[in-house]
């Protein structure tokens, strides 16, 4: 081991015993590869550290991120199970009317799907574009039994009148490959219309571009919040006397750690009609029993309950920094005529813009996905997009619609997570 | 925050509305966990403090809501309060076997996240580690993505990793996954989950502790012939101890707080305590969760403070303030 010390050659070399064009170990190897060998055995000894928590982290996290991406453009119920007609679409362009043969091909499919008990998932998928077909899937399957007789078109119309409609036939054809960007479309309230451009969905389908920039414009709202109300407490803790400021910041870190969900229960309990809030204020005679303020189910309950969970993310940074100004700085302003506001606004403030950016970011980032306190106090006017991807997850199931939304979630928070990275570095992250 | 001797009147009125500022801000901050506590003594069931709460009259107050924190799910809850009786709350209470299964996930992910946490601190706080700001990236993600996406990710993954209980790997995994042979609805599940989230933690506070580290106390040893392992645990563990405990700590507590993964993806055998109280506040919402609430508010004090005086003790051991 001792040969491959990287001093050892150095002091070789420094002797001046071998011309510095030859630089040796002690025991006579080139320096610059015993150099090599000894920092590619370090490094993989650095490598070998981090490798078992590498994979776990690469199974249990990056592999099910990726499930989820693969889901968002891939949905197979259709294409799976009606292999007949899925040809049909893949052999006529978009726009076609339906004819004979693809009337055959669908009652082939309908037919086998429901002998193989898959009619199910075949309505299921084509009812999360038009709502309702699912049961006309499921009537059709049944009265399939026996199998149609040609004419096909006669006999489906027949059985409901439903199959003729041409949007049903468009929302096939959109279904027939297994590959689609059909839920990305409709993550930006876009759809195909008949000759497969891409056009604006139906007014009364346009929800989740609304829900993308009611989580941006509350989520700034929120990091705005926290910094009005951050800003001054960090400031205080950092011009106290150590003694001072680590007491008041138990105050800061005691909900820092207090559970989220007894956090959102207390607000909760502030918040609503016959709560306390509203109670103090009747009392006090400031609105009368009638006039009792809505605070919950609704936006100002998410960001006075958001802005409280996430201030500690704002003031933490915004400290760290504030205590590495050095006032003399304000002092040297006031000594050359500055006002205080002058001092602050031309002297202090600019110093502190590394921990605000920081905690700006980080309680952003944060905020844009936030679930939980928006699924207890939002009520339906306070529902962030998370709230959509685990309604789309747990009540119409219509998982790939939650995965299609979620992949775009997460480019958003991984910009973000780069930018923050870039500015700051994760190294920077500090906690408590 | 002394006010300047040169101070004008002005100054002075803002200084006295800036602290006066401040101490609101304060309480917005402490006031929602504070108010909790009285609350959860509260004789009726309401979420406000009734006349009596507030003129001070014992009959006004009652621990009626942590007796039913016992009471709930109970076979016989209403028999004499014998061996048996806490035999039964003991196996059937709904508060108590969520507090088992907390415990139990977040300690053996804790456990999990700790181990193989602190391991790549080491590796990471290296110089010479390659792709170190990558892997810093990756590893940190878990905390950044948001909570749903993981959930979601982790559903469609664990609904899917199955292994055919016929085969010889079936049958030797069959005790940690469900009947189906998946991930999804099992203990193990939900402590590989949560360790993945705690893992950000444990590396954020022990690279911390490892960067005020110095790298020649391990040369040291290691020049008077201690091995590499003899040197970890005498030398590098003692002083990145504190570091370690506080990571664990907060990889704990994210296990015990933790609501969505459990919502995805645990059955109804894996209830947790978070999991029992978003039950209780979206359905049959009593002042029994504000019990609950008070008692992990003390759990949460408790906390903090041993992981205040460990960080205390932890700059003290590298000298980065004098004792």
């Amino acid at each position: 081991m001792a040969a491959l010390d990287p001093h050892a050659a150095v002091v070789t070399g420094a002797t001046g015993a071998v011309p510095v064009a030859a630089l040796t170990t002690a025991d006579g190897r080139p320096l610059a590869r015993a150099l090599a060998i000894s920092s590619r055995r370090a490094r993989r000894r650095a490598f070998l550290l981090v490798l078992p928590l590498l994979a776990f982290v690469l199974i249990t996290f990056v592999v099910p991120i990726g499930q989820m991406l693969h889901r968002s453009m891939y949905n197979d119920g259709f294409a799976a199970n009606m292999p007949q007609v899925s040809q049909w679409f893949a052999d006529t362009p978009p726009g076609t009317e339906p004819d004979e043969a693809a009337f055959a091909a669908l009652a082939a499919d309908l037919t086998a799907a429901a002998e193989a008990k898959t009619i199910g998932i075949v309505g299921t998928r084509i009812n999360y574009d038009v709502p309702g077909t699912r049961s006309l899937f499921t009537a059709t399957g049944r009265k399939a039994r026996g199998g149609f007789e040609p004419p096909y078109k006669a006999a489906l119309l027949d059985a409901d009148e439903k199959w003729g409609d041409l949007r049903l036939w468009r929302v096939m054809r959109n279904a027939s490959t297994a590959y689609t960007s059909n839920f990305y479309l409709a993550a930006v309230d876009r759809t195909r219309d008949d000759e497969g451009r891409i056009v604006m969905a139906p007014a009364q389908q346009q929800v989740y571009v609304m829900l993308f920039q009611r989580t941006l414009v509350l989520s700034l709202l929120i990091t705005l919040t926290t910094f009005l109300l951050g800003f001054p407490i960090a400031h205080l803790l950092a011009t106290l006397p150590m003694r001072r400021s680590n007491l008041l910041m138990i105050l800061v870190l005691l909900p820092f750690w207090t559970s989220l969900l007894v956090r959102t229960t207390a607000w909760m309990v502030l918040l609503q009609q016959q709560g306390v809030i509203n109670d103090l204020l009747v009392w006090m005679g400031a609105i009368d029993e009638q006039g009792r303020l809505s605070m919950m189910y609704n936006q100002i309950g998410t960001v006075i309950a958001m802005t409280h969970i996430l201030l500690p993310f704002m003031i933490l940074p915004l400290y760290s920094v504030m205590r590495t100004i050095n006032p003399s700085y304000v002092r040297a302003a006031r000594s050359l005529g500055a006002t205080s506001w002058t001092a602050f606004r031309r002297v202090y403030f600019p110093q502190t813009l590394p921990g605000l950016g920081a905690g700006a970011l980080l309680v952003f980032i944060l905020a844009v996905g936030y679930y939980i306190t928006p699924a207890l106090v939002g009520g339906s006017s306070g529902q962030l997009i998370s709230n959509m991807i685990a309604m789309h997850m747990t009540e119409t199931l219509n998982w790939s619609m939650a995965a299609a939304l979620a992949a775009l979630l997460l480019g958003g928070v991984l910009v973000l997570y780069w930018v923050y990275d870039r500015l700051v570095g994760i190294d920077n992250l500090k906690l408590g | 925050m002394a006010l300047p001797t040169y101070a004008s009147p002005l100054e002075k009125v803002w200084h006295w509305t800036y602290i006066g500022i401040c101490v609101a801000i304060f309480v917005f901050l402490i006031a929602p966990i504070i108010v909790v506590i009285p609350l959860s003594f509260n004789a009726e069931p309401y979420f406000t403090f009734t006349d009596k709460m507030l003129s001070f009259d014992p009959d006004g107050y009652s621990m009626r809501w942590y007796d039913s924190l016992l009471t709930f799910g109970m076979v016989r809850s209403e028999a004499p309060r014998d061996a048996s009786w806490w035999a039964d709350a003991w196996a059937n209470a709904k508060w108590i076997s969520a507090a088992k299964n907390s415990l139990i996930i977040g300690f053996f992910s804790t456990i999990v996240a700790t181990v193989l946490g602190t391991l790549a601190a080491l590796g990471l706080s290296r110089p010479e580690m390659p792709f170190r700001r990558l892997i810093m990236a990756v590893l940190i993600s878990p905390m950044i993505v948001p909570i749903i996406i993981t959930a979601t990710g982790m559903f469609f993954f664990y609904s899917s990793t199955c292994v055919d209980s016929t085969t010889t790997l079936g049958r030797m995994l069959a005790p940690v996954l469900s009947n189906s042979g998946c991930l999804a609805n099992t203990y193990l599940g939900v402590v590989l989950a949560h360790a993945t989230l705690g893992i950000p933690f444990v590396i954020i506070t022990v690279t911390a502790t490892l960067i005020g580290f110095d790298q020649s106390l391990n040369r040291a040893a290691a020049s008077l012939g201690a091995n590499p392992r003899t040197t970890f645990f005498k030398v590098t563990m003692p002083l990145i101890l504190p570091g370690v405990i506080s990571g664990a700590l907060f990889a704990f507590v994210t296990s015990f707080d933790e609501v969505v993964a459990v919502l995805f993806i645990a059955g109804p055998d894996q209830q947790t305590i978070p999991r029992q109280m978003w039950n209780g506040i979206r359905e049959q919402i009593s002042p029994a969760i504000l019990a609950v609430a008070t008692l992990l508010v003390i759990f949460s004090i408790a906390l903090l403070t041993t992981v205040e005086l460990l960080r205390r003790r932890g700059e003290r051991l590298r000298g980065l303030t004098p004792a």
